[in-house]
């Protein structure tokens, strides 16, 4: 028998339901992969009893024929994800212990359709960070190397786990978060797909909040079939998120290998950095060229607020979690520190218990929402949003379906070759991804090559709000044209 | 900012050694809202449950929990603007306050900071020199904090978030009132709208209502002094004692040459004196912003109407009908009105009755024994029918009004029906001549020196008519009593 | 610390509009970790008023924005706010509620004494 776990969660979901191999033995084959690759750090918990029961469920409802969309089918969830009576600490280590008594709304809707739970993937704390060296638990390994060379290096963040497990088939699939790229860049990282769906189509109640205004979870897959096939299930109108929009959810796998012809494709010319390295760029012509052969028409756009993207972000997003992170004071959840009073205690606690990035940016949300700031950074990052957000209104209005983009203005690092780096160096990774969270709008993150070292290289597209479907079309468009990328295993 | 200015008046002033001094006061008062559930929780809003028991994952800040606010809050903030005569924001924002305490799970509250639900309203004052306007500067909705017991543990202190997230109305005047007597009428009449309008039971025991009183002092004509908060009263003796004190506690700063620092206080009844909070170790910095959780608060327009149309009648109108309809005094009208069981229970009895004679029953002899008894009017033992039975039964004549007083706490008492009291009783007024005429007769001939000196003396023949109404139980017609007296003396 | 002013802060309308200039002390950093209560060390504060003078001067090219008549952004979704009925649906289980507390008795949270 062939290793379970090569197949992909459509193959895998098929082949359940023929009753190929059961629930259970997909189950055990993937806890014997994850066993093999703890090197990766990839899962900060494991869970295999509540895998096995899962799993053993499934099986039953198989046999009984009342499988969900999702039945049997393995999947590794985001340590944001508020798991109940599972360890769910944001990789943070003021969460010391928590262990929710809710479980999140995304990962209901999962569990709900029949999916099994792996574990808990490691992240960057707090979902911040563009490498997943920000954790508590330690860094992820990313199953690609360099051609020749076993330097590890950094899978992306903040969904670095997750993009990792996918990569390396420790999951058939990862749900993950995204408030600047924390899908799409490391999905790109590992030669994965990730989306980052329309901000408002996920509930956000029980994930862990960064950044209110710009978090959105979606999922990272094998392919972008698998992509749709999650996001279908996690997608869902849920009346406790105040801002889940209220709209049917559509089948997102039936948008996979439509035609793209007559789509008309943007190109934005304000993604062309200085100094991008060229084989961004030539990925981004293949690109082109791959979306133009099968059909669809290019046209060039500009959104020339572009720029801004990034520093309104590093305003907008710091400033929100440095309130959303001031619950974490020790006195209802997590990590204490005793101190001599109350402040003491506080104080003691939040230093011990947030690492240094986290500090970081809910000092400079501190900052720029204090008096007489607020108004100079806060108020105008919030006008530059709304004019980023027009520039692809405007560009959506005058007729485009999607924009193309590349995922990343590089391809996967070393772990601990930026960590000397002035912060803001780690904060340009984002700096493709970030414009889509500003504007609310959903983007898909496809492998469509690999680089000159043999790691894989991503393509973004953009879509308009609420249009994954077309993004799921353009992006198998790709796939099928650019294949899928595996990494050889090694660990 | 449109302030209305007041015209200095000496009589509210405060004597100082330096002369007169002007009090000048502004208040805001946290009102809880009426609601079944908390402003953005699910959770009860009820008070006094066991610790903890009201409260949502929500309420206590857990990770990843979202706030979606109770349109019943919101209903009832509007319908308190409307009933301020005040201005509804169709567009609303909720902020977030950021700071560190305890018994503040979110490390913020949910607020309303530029943009609140209600803008400019009033107040009307009924106060001894006329009515007075105090203007409402707005109204805005936000949570209510949880509480730190301090005193179960020598070093700990016990945190319950009972009251985490219960929705308050904020209720900012303009700096218009100018005495303690002003900010009592002030609060009681607040709560009476509040009352009318069910959006908040007013009852500042359990706290439903607080109010941070600003006060600062003046000699008239001058520039607005430095103002001093005195935080959280929580009855409107305090709220009166507290400016009291804290007016002359500045005036006499200023007048030994000190300057008023601006600063929180609080209210000791104990001590009666106001004392500056510890101060704190930094200035406060809140870094409001809009809450990213929450949208914009857009209002249809055509609700906030449906609202305005389902608004009770309020105290205001009230009073100018009881005048108008029933012909009461503007002061028996104030009384009245002052709660909206008392306005219903009087218009009830009142209703094809003569108005008047109904207002003085009630105020003197219903209102005087439930406030013996320290009950409302809805624990009033005499139904609206039986009060107005007995004021039929003084009307018709049946009755003496110093005999009704008897039958109403029988009444009140016993309970039963007044008319068939009367006659079981036999309270009935006597009106038969014969009757009295024999008992007259016979006290004039058991006193025949009285008689002789009353004829001297007209005046006299009162102990006459006392004697009689003493012999027939004051059941007789005391008027026809006086006639008989006098037509048997021959006096006339 | 006061921001330094480059021609004319009210100025938005001006395209040649250059804004305002900020950069923090340390005093500034320990004022700011103090509103955000977390204690942090000499060090720490030397080295983060070095990175959030990075951050600061990476956001500054906003500046450069004509923002002159643009509403700042409310919510990227232009839906109305969902509300709830007034219900009670939560709440009653005190024990959930103080499951995780590092320190809780009969169903309080304990904290350290706090002195009003």
């Amino acid at each position: 028998m062939t290793d379970l776990t090569s197949l992909t969660l459509a193959e895998a979901r098929d082949a359940l339901k023929a009753k190929t191999f059961t629930a259970v033995e997909l189950t055990d084959a993937y806890l014997a992969a994850m066993e093999a690759a703890r090197g990766l750090n990839a899962y900060v918990v494991e869970t295999p009893e509540i895998a096995r029961d899962m799993a053993k469920a499934s099986d039953a409802r198989l046999a009984a024929g009342q499988a969900g969309p999702l039945e049997g089918l393995p999947l590794g969830i985001k340590d944001l994800y508020a798991t109940k009576g599972v360890h769910t600490q944001a990789c943070s280590h003021i969460l010391d212990r928590f262990k929710p008594v809710y479980e999140s709304t995304v990962s209901a809707n999962l569990w709900a359709d029949g999916a099994v739970m792996l574990g808990k993937l490691n992240m960057d704390e707090f979902a911040m960070g563009s490498s997943n060296e920000t954790s508590h638990y330690g860094p992820v390994v990313n199953p690609w190397r360099r051609k020749g060379s076993d330097v590890k290096l950094v899978p992306g963040g903040s969904s670095g786990g997750s993009a990792a497990a996918v990569a390396g088939r420790l999951c058939l699939g990862a749900t993950a978060t995204d408030t600047g790229g924390s899908i799409r860049q490391p999905a790109a990282f590992t030669g994965t797909v990730g989306i980052k769906p329309t901000y408002g189509r996920c509930s956000r109640w029980g994930l862990v909040a960064f950044a209110s205004s710009l978090d959105q979870a979606g999922p990272i897959a094998r392919d972008v079939r698998d992509a749709a096939i999650l996001l279908k299930s996690m997608a869902s109108v849920d009346p406790r998120d105040t801002t889940s929009v209220d709209l049917p959810v559509p089948d997102y796998e039936a948008a996979v290998g439509k035609s793209v012809k007559g789509l008309r494709i943007g190109i934005p010319k304000e993604y062309r950095l200085d100094g991008m390295p060229a084989e961004i760029d030539a990925l981004w012509r293949r690109g082109i060229d791959i979306l133009r052969e099968a059909g669809a028409e290019i046209v060039d756009i500009s959104l020339p607020h572009t720029k801004y993207a990034l520093p309104a972000y590093y305003i907008v997003a710091p400033a929100e979690a440095s309130s959303n992170l001031a619950r974490y004071d020790g006195v209802r959840y997590g990590l204490r520190v005793p101190g001599s009073d109350i402040i003491d205690m506080y104080e003691n606690t939040r230093a011990a218990g947030f690492g240094a990035e986290v500090k970081r940016r809910i000092l400079i949300g501190t900052y720029v929402l204090s008096a007489g700031y607020y108004d100079a950074y806060y108020l105008r990052a919030q006008k530059v949003r709304t004019l980023i957000k027009r520039d692809f209104e405007l560009a959506y209005a005058a007729g485009v379906d999607a924009i193309l983009t590349p995922a990343t203005p590089s391809a996967a690092f070393g772990i601990g070759e930026k960590a000397d780096a002035d912060p803001v160096e780690m904060y340009l990774n984002d700096v493709f991804t970030v414009t889509v969270n500003m504007a609310g709008l959903p983007g898909i993150a496809v492998p469509a090559g690999l680089s000159a070292e043999g790691l894989p290289l991503g393509l973004q597209l953009i879509g308009r709000p609420f249009d994954e479907e077309t993004l799921f079309t353009l992006g198998a468009a790709i796939e099928k044209a650019a294949g899928t990328f595996s990494p050889a295993k090694w660990w | 900012m449109n302030m209305a200015v007041r015209t200095p008046d000496p009589k509210k002033m405060i004597k100082g050694a330096t002369g007169d001094w002007e009090v000048i006061i502004g208040l805001e008062v946290h009102a809880q809202v009426t609601s079944n559930a908390k402003l953005f929780s699910g959770a009860s809003a009820t008070f006094g449950a066991e610790p903890n028991m009201h409260v949502s994952l929500v309420d206590a800040a857990m990770p990843g929990m979202l706030p979606v606010i109770n349109e019943e809050c919101v209903a009832q903030a509007i319908r308190t603007g409307l009933g301020l005569k005040a201005a509804i924001n169709l567009y609303s924002v909720f902020d977030r306050k950021n700071y560190f305490y305890p018994d503040l799970p979110q490390g913020y509250q949910i607020s309303q900071y530029k943009q609140p639900i209600v803008g400019e309203g009033k107040v009307l004052l009924d106060m001894p020199e006329g009515i007075v306007e105090i203007g409402i500067e707005r109204l805005h909705l936000e949570q209510d904090a949880g509480k730190s017991i301090h005193d179960q543990h020598p070093t700990m202190s016990f945190v319950d978030l009972n009251r985490s997230g219960v929705a308050l109305m904020e209720i900012v005047s303009r700096p218009d009132l100018r005495s303690s007597e002003e900010v009592k009428a002030y609060l009681a009449k607040l709560r009476t709208i509040l009352r009318y309008l069910g959006t908040c039971d007013g009852n500042m025991e359990e706290g439903s209502m607080r109010a941070d009183i600003n006060v600062s002092v003046r000699k008239p004509g001058e520039p607005l002094g430095t103002r001093c908060e005195i935080k959280n009263v929580n009855s409107m003796r305090f709220a009166a004692q507290a400016v009291e004190y804290e007016a002359r506690r500045q005036i006499g700063i200023i007048e030994d040459g000190g300057e008023i620092e601006q600063e929180t206080r609080l209210y000791d009844p104990g001590k009666g004196e106001t004392r500056s909070m510890r101060s704190k170790e930094e200035a406060h910095d809140y870094r409001y912003f809009p809450d990213p959780d929450l949208l914009p608060l857009e209002l249809d327009p055509s609700w906030v109407d449906s609202l305005k149309a389902g608004l009770p009648e309020l105290p205001d109108e009230k009073k100018a009908r009881f005048i108008g309809d029933y012909g009461v005094t503007p002061y028996d009208a104030m009384v009245l009105t002052l709660e909206r069981a008392s306005a219903d229970y009087y218009e009830q009895v009142a209703k094809g009755r003569d108005g008047k004679a109904v207002a003085n029953f009630m105020i003197n002899e219903l209102f005087g024994r439930l406030n013996k008894d320290g009950k409302g009017i809805e624990a009033s033992p005499v139904s609206p029918d039986q009060l107005g039975a007995i004021v039929d039964l003084i009307g018709d004549g049946t009755i003496s009004g110093k005999i009704a007083k008897d039958l109403f706490e029988i009444v009140y008492t016993e309970g039963g029906d007044p008319k068939a009291l009367v006659e079981a009783r036999g309270l009935r007024q006597v009106t038969d001549t014969g009757a009295i005429e024999k008992a007259v007769d016979e006290v004039i001939a058991a006193n025949p020196d009285k008689a002789e000196q009353a004829r001297a003396k007209p005046t006299l023949s009162g102990w006459f008519v006392g004697q009689v109404m003493k012999a027939t139980g004051g059941k007789a017609n005391p008027q026809a009593v006086n006639d008989l007296v006098k037509q048997k003396l021959g006096i006339e | 610390m006061a921001p330094r002013r480059d021609r004319c802060y009210t100025r938005e309308h001006s395209s040649l509009f250059e804004g305002i200039y900020m950069s923090v002390d340390t005093a500034t950093v320990r004022r700011v970790a103090r509103l955000a209560r977390i204690k942090v060390t000499d060090d720490e504060a030397e080295r983060m008023t070095n990175e959030l003078n990075s951050i600061l001067g990476f956001v500054e090219q906003l500046n450069e924005v004509d923002v002159a008549g643009v509403e700042p952004m409310t919510s990227v979704v232009s839906v109305k706010m969902r509300r709830r009925q007034d219900v009670v649906t939560d709440g009653e289980d005190a024990a959930a509620v103080v499951a995780n507390a590092p320190v809780s008795e009969d169903n309080f949270f304990l904290v350290p004494k706090v002195v009003e």
